[in-house]
């Protein structure tokens, strides 16, 4: 099993995920250069939070012309495990991996804090380890988070149960206040139709070591080793009985 | 023979900033008249912002050396040491001109300029402080609301700088202070203090060695923008034209220096630098004289080669332009290509641009024509050195404005709310949560839940502390005492957290030098700092002088701002002020063991509280005496007991004195409050609100109260239970008489919501 975080110019959550899945969780993981197409092999895709391109144009605008996207894209309409956390959420949706668009956030201003999220599904390979309903403190640091969708989107979202994430109270309640950048339907999270491609605004790789404030993020990437390792033993019982 | 089209006269020197006698100077360094470009060199290498000319006497006076310093003042930033082979890098600077002119760009440049200086040496930013003064965001009395309105706009602007810069770079802007002042309406204030972390064997210094190596230009094109930043803005006073300074202002292109960082960083892994310096102020002038004189070698570039944004720049205007995120870099002769690949893959220019010389000039060359022709030494250390009158004694107003203490039976709690809603004491996480204070995973204990940010080292058990302080109305009222103070509480703070204070950064921002008051101002502040970080064992290691902070002939308050760096040797110690557990004890410590019934010169004292001037409007007195003797024994003393684990939270006592202290371990705690009775015989005014140093206010278990006392005893630091940590309402009784009280929420929405309130509604 390995990871690759993806190395935009301007990223500067590379450092950060790669921290999370080799320092803390001590999974194989390697940096992907933007400028190639090779993805080394990885089983899981982490596109990381920061400015790639400097947010230029728009958020992501750039980035998703860059070499690595074209691997990307193939990697996930081959099913594997991409996730964008921040930046990576917004080239996710510039890319076209994901339905939607980002919004400035309400109020226009940058904002850096923990929020309350509330797992929404844990049919998706990012929240199996996760309980649906359980409630994670993880913190927030953009400008455009404010997601939007059109009608017809947003309903197929919820038909298709691809809202992962929702902003909410400590208890668990949708509430205006508790939605911090006024993302339609208090949005922080969703995944595509088949499930395998994620995108969230909070950051789960700040949220994986308790001296730093919360653990609550880690969940977000057992969850995916759960799902890699479950997959892999699947292709093991594949191999060993394809024979007979 | 250097060809020039004008005509180099005195006047047009003195136009330039020269006067006469360095005119002269100038003529007789070269044996000739300088030509235009020279001329340019010469007025911004020897502004006072790049030459230090009227502090340099001066600064002398600090200690600059320690066990544990690698780098002291001189080079693009200090250097100590921290253990297993690391060193802090660090240092503070201002950007105080262009963020009055251009709020918004002169911030986030600032930011940019500070970034540079770090990882020039080699170190990877870590962390960055904000130290900001502005005018009141609300009209009342002599400030209109015209004035009230321009102010709000400067503090807007500059807080979404720092953070468009500082979020975009990807370095945590994990906290500094904020204080407003009528005298900073027209001057406000931004020192920015950056921390980086590099390997000891990998530090870089700006000296150029061997002739024949390349020197090579890299990031962003040279354009016209901030052509005279360092010696028009930054080294002259201010009038009603200063909005047509705007040109001169440089704009920020934090995506550009992120990648900047990156492929520095790399090409310095390789080994094939030699030398690396930023073009900050004075551009490539200052960089390529300064590398050159430091090495003890020449430069010789070609102004052609240099990437240029427009086209038809004059050797003038590429030698003097600030364009910002550029870097000059001296390479091993033959590994150009190495360098040369690494820029090029991070998107970057990379141009050699001339060559190393044995001969000790800077010479500039334009289609071959020489330009300049200059001794590298003259430019970068050569210049003029003053010392100017020091007036004999600061101003004094000879009639004090009386106070008198509010009766025994007064209620206090309508004061006690104002204080907490006063811009001084109220929250401002209303601007940290603007900005980035996690990204990079290392904030231990970010803005506003401690005195003090701290910062883990990865790679260790270790974490690194730091504070920003400065009180310029103390500094006003006594220079000297307020800069020891200055000194005293970023020290404390950093103790606070656990940490060691071990070195120092300062920032002096000041008036004009020319006058003799100013100058005295000035003076004593230094002896103050000198003083303070020898009795304390933070030796100063770098910063920056910003003078000429006068508009209309109006100067600021003198401010000297310290940043304290400390260091935990286990991360897992780090305290924060907010209160932990219902039950806990509440402790006072403080340096002095003896009791004190208040004497007329602690009254004297009392007037130059945050609570005077809030509740009284009276700014007058003097500063609290300070006993660096028991400032030293309180910082020993937290620092044993955050070791020991002893403490479950730290907070020092300054504004606002111990009712605020207590008010705020309330507010950052989860739902816990205080209850507090104290013992006194002076009146209860002075005793909740009074500002002497060497106090702080620790909570502890109550089974390690008795070790708590023993440990604090050996110190000599006087350990006081004061009350116990509880769910219920925040009271403070003063001799068995409630004074203060009320549910913690209805304070903290006060301290919480004020300054939001005062920019929205002012």
């Amino acid at each position: 099993m390995k990871f690759g975080v993806v190395v935009f110019p301007g990223s500067n959550c590379d450092h950060d995920a790669f921290h999370a899945i080799g320092g803390v969780l001590q999974k194989p993981v390697e940096f992907l250069w933007h400028g190639s197409e090779d993805i080394a092999g990885c089983d899981a895709i982490i596109l990381p939070g920061g400015f790639a391109f400097g947010d230029y144009l728009r958020t992501g605008a750039i980035a998703r012309f860059s070499p690595v996207m074209r691997s990307v894209d193939r990697f996930a309409r081959n099913g594997g495990l991409v996730i964008g956390i921040c930046n990576g959420f917004q080239i996710l949706l510039e890319a076209g991996l994901l339905p939607g668009a980002m919004l400035r956030n309400q109020g226009l201003r940058f904002l850096c804090r923990y929020v309350h999220l509330r797992v929404e599904t844990t049919d998706t390979p990012f929240t199996c380890a996760a309980r649906r309903g359980q409630i994670l403190r993880i913190p927030i640091a953009h400008m455009e988070g404010n997601y939007f969708c059109d009608e017809t989107a947003l309903a197929e979202l919820e038909a298709n149960d691809q809202i992962t994430l929702r902003y909410t109270t400590p208890e668990g309640q949708l509430e205006e206040s508790a939605n911090p950048n006024g993302s339609l339907n208090a949005i922080a999270g969703i995944c595509n139709r088949e499930r395998n491609v994620f995108g969230m605004m909070p950051h789960p790789e700040r949220a994986v070591e308790s001296p730093l404030g919360s653990t609550d993020g880690l969940v977000v990437f057992q969850s995916m080793i759960k799902s890699l390792t479950q997959s892999a033993g699947r292709e093991t019982e594949v191999r060993v009985t394809a024979p007979v | 023979m250097i060809e020039t089209d004008t005509k180099i006269t005195a006047e047009l020197a003195a136009e330039h900033g020269l006067t006469a006698e360095e005119f002269t100077r100038v003529q007789k360094i070269l044996g000739r008249d300088p030509s235009f470009t020279e001329l340019g060199i010469f007025s911004v290498m020897w502004s006072e912002h790049c030459s230090y000319k009227s502090s340099k006497v001066h600064l002398k006076r600090l200690p600059t050396s320690g066990a544990r310093v690698i780098q002291g003042p001189g080079e693009n930033a200090g250097v100590v040491d921290i253990g297993d082979g690391l060193c802090a890098v660090f240092k503070i600077e201002s950007h105080n001109h262009p963020s009055f002119v251009e709020p918004f760009q002169g911030a986030a440049t600032g930011v940019g300029g500070i970034l540079r200086d770090i990882f020039t040496m080699g170190a990877r930013p870590v962390a960055v402080l904000d130290s900001l003064r502005f005018g009141p965001l609300e009209a009342s009395g002599r400030v209109t609301e015209e004035e009230a309105a321009r102010n709000r706009r400067i503090l807007d602007g500059v807080i979404r700088g720092i953070a468009f810069y500082g979020n975009c770079f990807g370095v945590p802007t994990v906290g500094g202070e904020i204080q407003f002042e009528h005298c900073y309406s027209r001057n406000p204030l931004v020192n920015v203090l950056a921390l980086g972390i590099a390997r000891r064997e990998e530090l870089f210094f700006a000296r150029a060695k061997g002739a024949g190596n390349p020197v090579i230009y890299v990031g962003a094109k040279t354009g016209r923008d901030g052509i005279h930043g360092a010696s028009l803005l930054a080294s002259a006073e201010f009038d009603e034209k200063s909005q047509q300074k705007r040109p001169n202002v440089q704009v920020g292109d934090p995506f550009m220096e992120k990648l900047l960082l990156e492929a520095c960083l790399e090409a310095m892994h390789t080994g094939a630098i030699v030398a690396i310096q930023d073009m900050g102020a004075a551009g490539l002038t200052s960089s390529s004289s300064e590398m050159a004189s430091r090495g003890g070698v020449g430069i010789e570039i070609e102004l052609d080669l240099v990437p240029q944004r427009e086209t038809g720049m004059t050797p003038y205007e590429i030698m003097l332009s600030e364009s910002q995120e550029r870097m000059l870099l001296i390479a091993e002769r033959g590994r150009e290509p190495e360098v040369f690949e690494i820029f090029s893959r991070w998107g970057l220019d990379a141009v050699k641009i001339g060559r190393v010389s044995e001969d000790g000039r800077l010479r500039v060359l334009q289609h071959g024509r020489t330009v300049a022709d200059i001794p590298a030494h003259a430019i970068a250390e050569e210049g003029p050195v003053y010392r100017r009158p020091v007036a004999m004694s600061e101003k004094r107003s000879d009639s004090e404005p009386r106070m008198e203490f509010a009766p025994a039976t007064a209620d206090l709690n309508e004061n006690f709310r104002k204080l907490l809603g006063s811009a001084a004491v109220a929250s401002k996480q209303w601007v940290f949560g603007q900005y980035d204070y996690m990204v990079r995973t290392n904030t231990r204990v970010g803005p506003g839940t401690a005195d003090a940010a701290v910062i883990r080292i990865k790679e260790t058990k270790r974490a690194l502390a730091l504070s920003t302080d400065g009180n310029g109305r103390w500094c006003q009222l006594s220079a000297r005492a307020g800069a020891m103070h200055a000194v005293a509480e970023a020290a404390r703070n950093v103790a606070c957290t656990g940490a060691r204070p071990i070195a120092a950064t300062n920032c002096l921002n000041f008036g004009n030098p020319e006058k003799p008051e100013v100058m005295r101002q000035f003076s004593d502040a230094v002896d103050g700092i000198g003083d303070a970080c020898r009795g304390l064992g933070t030796p100063v290691t770098g910063g920056n002088v910003s003078f000429y902070n006068e508009t209309l002939g109006q100067a600021i308050d003198p401010t000297p701002v310290l940043g304290v760096l400390g260091i935990l040797e286990d991360a897992e110690c780090a305290v924060g002020m907010g209160f932990q557990h219902d039950g806990d004890a509440i402790v006072l410590l403080q340096g002095f063991i003896e009791a004190r019934a208040m004497s007329p010169e602690q009254h004297r004292e009392f007037r130059s509280s945050e609570y005077a001037r809030t509740i009284h409007g009276v700014v007058a007195g003097v500063p609290p005496a300070i006993d660096l003797h028991a400032e030293k024994a309180l910082i020993d003393c937290l620092v044993a007991l955050a070791d020991e684990h002893a403490l479950q939270s730290a907070h020092d006592v300054s504004d606002g004195g111990l009712a605020v202290a207590l008010a705020e371990c309330c507010f950052v705690s989860e739902g816990l409050s205080a209850e507090v009775n104290l013992q006194t015989d002076d009146p209860a005014e002075f005793v909740l609100f009074e500002e002497s140093g060497a106090r702080a206010i620790i909570s502890v278990r109550p089974e390690s109260l008795a070790r708590v006392e023993q440990v604090a005893a050996q110190y000599r630091i006087e350990a006081q239970r004061i009350g116990a940590v509880t769910r219920g309402e925040f009271r403070i009784q003063v001799n068995g008489a409630p004074r203060l009280r009320g549910p913690v929420d209805s304070f903290r929405q006060i301290w919480a919501g004020s300054l939001e309130h005062s920019l929205h509604n002012g």
